[in-house]
């Protein structure tokens, strides 16, 4: 198992290797930062005082508050690291809705074929062609009543701007691997249609979803934090949100106070670019027509030349020692 | 040297296909679809009578585009037929043969069927799943049906895997498609087809894609598994060499329809069908100091929406008579190839003399070309276009050449769409076979074109 899911980091190499090392490495560093939030983070995101003293408004960075303060009195790192896992949250559940909506009806869609194939290409070509913020901010308002101003209802409205995307990607594999020899064969030896879509299409049509993923991740970070931006998003008094408090610090920053739009912004800037390096670095082990395999020298071991030949002749067989064949790595 | 196995004790009918007929409706364009009014036909297979013994290797022979393939995939309800019959009769312990017809099966029954009639397909490559390992892809089909599983699964595949030579095969199972080789994979591909211990294997082209030295052992395994599992086998493909070695009998297809089919020794000891003929002079010959007569069929198998009237073969036979069906369209070929052998400036007067062609594409037995050209000019370009090869069979079946005030009408004569009738040991379906005893009315080629 876990070498099934280090095997394509292994057989990346050179440039595609580095996007994909400092990609995980960026990304990985927001996860700990959204997991472990309520250790590192010195205070809470809507902590306004510590033992009975209130924050400085709006002070700037020292030694208590590394990142400085705000205007609602809250500290920035903690607002920052506790953005983090709301951002994290949000995205892996709407990653998740996209891909568990997505993918089956894409499969459903390109192997049954016909008017129910024609009807949901309609759907969701129609929701595709509209512009991804506009739709999120459709969702978000038409979610906010049923479901609140929370992490669920920000989920699901970024949800709704990319099962298009899984939609088609699949679909459209399933349409020319339904044609393979091995549905057919899969139907020779008896297989329900279930069955031939479960265990003999969704393998070989799954391939680039991971990379639409990280992908998708890295663009929902930022509709995210236009929602919030927006005051869409999730309410303040639900938790910390990057585009929230970048909307909040504005108006200041012309006064010189640069901490509360910086940290805020940088956090957004970094975790895009390491979802987007991520993905890219997939793209190019998964995809073959980027793919290029690593070439690893095939040391021969050192040529001993027989007693005879070396009595006879030994610079003639000189050049076979320490000879290096560079071998394709295929595994 | 005794390469050809004992024939095999042929026994009761197993499988009867009675007048088969797999036509797919071709998609016209958009407007034509609108309409509703169908792009036509394609026949792949077209009324097909033909038994299948017990015990017995059929081989099905024929180019591509014959419709062999589409036969063998009928006969497993892979392709859905449009009417005719086929009648499978399971075997059963108490001598009691239940009929069952394929071709009216539901999809449940259909499955059903499918642990006794099996498939190998023609590429190794593509049949197995790549994101399957071999142990899951051979064992599905037991999983499938709920035959074993657990720990009995895995033994049988086992057992499965080392009967087609895969061993040892604790070393394949864990391993994926990709991980083997063209013959490995073929072995595969048998291994999963015979774990749920079929009555009939149908074996489309199992070796064309296969290298020339694994060939051999792939039919030698599959003949042994005949002798050792009792399997009866339907061997499709183009390549008369190997039919030779491994078929009881052969049958061969020519568009949609069987043109010849008897035991292998008499085919290829008198072939009666020019088609049949044709195919064996394709053998290649591995002596190089031998010279082998190479006068194959000309042209490409014809369009099977719209085949030839009369029989299919005629266009290509060389030795059609007059009663084969010659029509509009033969004429065209005719004409168009004069002039592939005629100066530019020939072709420019005597093309500019019968005008657009396209009369002829509709299949006729009566057509005038030349319509308001000078008819006498018409007639001599025709009479020069015979004169350049007067053993054209096409001039055999052309009753009349007449000037009209429209034109010049040509007139063939009536054709016949040959039966498939017994003829020394074997049967053939061709009008210079006819039916010894009683003559039986031909199909008139009406009956046949729709149109």
């Amino acid at each position: 198992m876990l070498t099934g899911l280090i095997s394509p980091f292994r057989r990346t190499s050179g440039m595609a290797r580095w996007i994909l090392v400092s990609g995980l490495f960026i990304t990985g560093v927001f996860i700990a930062f959204a997991l472990f939030a309520p250790w590192i983070a010195p205070y809470d995101f809507n902590q306004q005082t510590v033992d009975g003293v209130k924050f400085d408004k709006m002070a700037p960075p020292d030694g208590d508050h590394w990142f400085g303060t705000n205007d609602q009195f809250y500290d920035v790192l903690s607002r920052v690291i506790w953005g983090a896992r709301t951002a994290v949250e949000v995205v892996a559940l709407s990653v998740m809705f996209s891909v568990v909506i997505g993918v089956p009806l894409g499969l459903l869609s390109g192997f049954v074929g016909g008017w129910v194939d024609r009807v949901l290409v309609f759907l969701m070509d129609s929701l595709y062609a509209m512009p991804s913020l506009l739709l999120a901010i459709v969702f978000s308002f038409l979610l906010r009543g049923p479901l609140g101003g929370g992490i669920i209802a920000a989920a699901l409205s970024l949800t709704a701007i990319y099962i298009p995307q899984y939609y088609r990607v699949v679909r459209n594999t399933t349409v020319s691997a339904r044609e393979a020899t091995y549905v057919e064969a899969a139907r020779a030896i008896g297989a329900k249609n279930g069955t031939i879509m479960g265990r003999y299409l969704f393998g070989n049509v799954i391939q680039s979803v991971p990379v639409i993923g990280t992908l998708n991740a890295a663009d929902a970070i930022g509709t995210l934090a236009a929602l919030g931006f927006l005051g869409l998003g999730i309410q303040p008094n639900e938790a910390s949100e990057w585009g929230y408090d970048l909307s909040r610090a504005l108006d200041d920053a012309a006064a010189g106070i640069w901490w509360t739009t910086v940290f805020p912004g940088m956090a957004i800037v970094l975790l895009v670019t390491g979802l987007t390096l991520v993905g890219e670095g997939l793209n190019e082990t998964v995809n073959p027509a980027l793919r290029k395999r690593r070439l690893r020298p095939v040391q021969l071991p050192p040529h001993e030349p027989s007693t005879y030949l070396a009595e006879k002749d030994d610079t003639r067989f000189a050049v076979g020692d320490r000879e290096t064949v560079e071998k394709r790595d295929e595994r | 040297m005794q390469t050809k196995p004992e024939p095999a004790v042929v026994g009761d009918d197993l499988i009867e296909m009675s007048e088969l007929e797999v036509h797919y409706e071709l998609r016209g364009g958009t407007l034509s679809r609108l309409l509703g009014v169908g792009a036509g036909t394609v026949k792949a297979v077209d009324g097909v009578n033909v038994t299948l013994r017990r015990g017995e290797v059929l081989g099905v022979v024929g180019e591509s585009g014959s419709g062999k393939t589409t036969l063998g995939r009928a006969l497993l309800g892979l392709a859905k037929s449009t009417r005719g019959t086929i009648t499978y009769r399971k075997p059963r312990a108490g001598g009691e043969h239940p009929e069952q017809v394929v071709s009216k099966m539901s999809a449940r029954e259909l499955r059903e069927l499918r642990t006794d009639l099996q498939m190998v397909f023609q590429d190794p490559h593509a049949a197995l799943n790549p994101s399957m390992s071999i142990e899951t892809a051979v064992g599905h089909p037991l999983k499938i049906h709920g035959i074993a599983s657990g720990e009995e699964l895995r033994k049988r595949v086992a057992a499965a895997l080392e009967r087609v030579g895969l061993s040892p095969a604790e070393q394949f199972m864990r391993k994926y498609p990709s991980d083997l080789s063209g013959g490995q994979k073929q072995r595969a591909v048998i291994a999963r087809a015979i774990i749920l211990d079929p009555e009939v294997l149908v074996a489309d082209e199992p070796v064309s894609m296969l290298d020339a030295s694994v060939r051999a052992k792939i039919l030698q395994l599959m003949l042994d598994l005949k002798a050792d599992l009792g399997l009866t086998y339907v061997y499709i493909t183009h390549d008369l060499a190997t039919a030779k070695f491994f078929c009881d009998r052969i049958a061969i297809m020519y568009l949609g329809r069987i043109v010849e089919i008897g035991p292998t020794d008499e085919i290829f000891a008198d072939p009666k069908h020019p088609y049949t003929k044709a195919l064996l002079k394709a053998i290649p010959e591995p002596d190089p100091h031998k010279v082998v007569p190479r006068d194959l069929p000309r042209g490409e198998i014809p369009d099977a929406a719209s085949p030839p009237l009369g029989c299919s073969f005629h266009p290509r036979c060389p030795e059609a008579v007059a009663e084969c069906g010659w029509e509009s369209r033969d004429l065209r070929n005719l004409l168009e190839e004069h002039w592939t052998r005629q100066d530019p400036s020939v072709y420019e007067s005597e093309q500019g003399l019968v005008g657009d062609l396209g009369v002829l594409d509709k299949p006729q037995k009566r057509v005038t070309i030349g319509k308001g050209a000078d008819s006498a000019r018409v007639r001599q370009l025709l009479d020069r276009a015979r004169a350049e090869n007067p053993s054209e069979p096409l001039w055999r079946g052309v009753d009349e050449v007449r000037e009209t005030e429209d034109g010049v009408e040509v007139v063939f004569h009536k054709g016949y769409d040959p039966l498939l009738r017994p003829s020394g040991g074997v049967e053939v379906a061709c009008v210079l076979y006819p039916e010894p005893v009683t003559p039986e009315p031909a199909r008139p080629e009406d009956d046949r074109h729709g149109s």
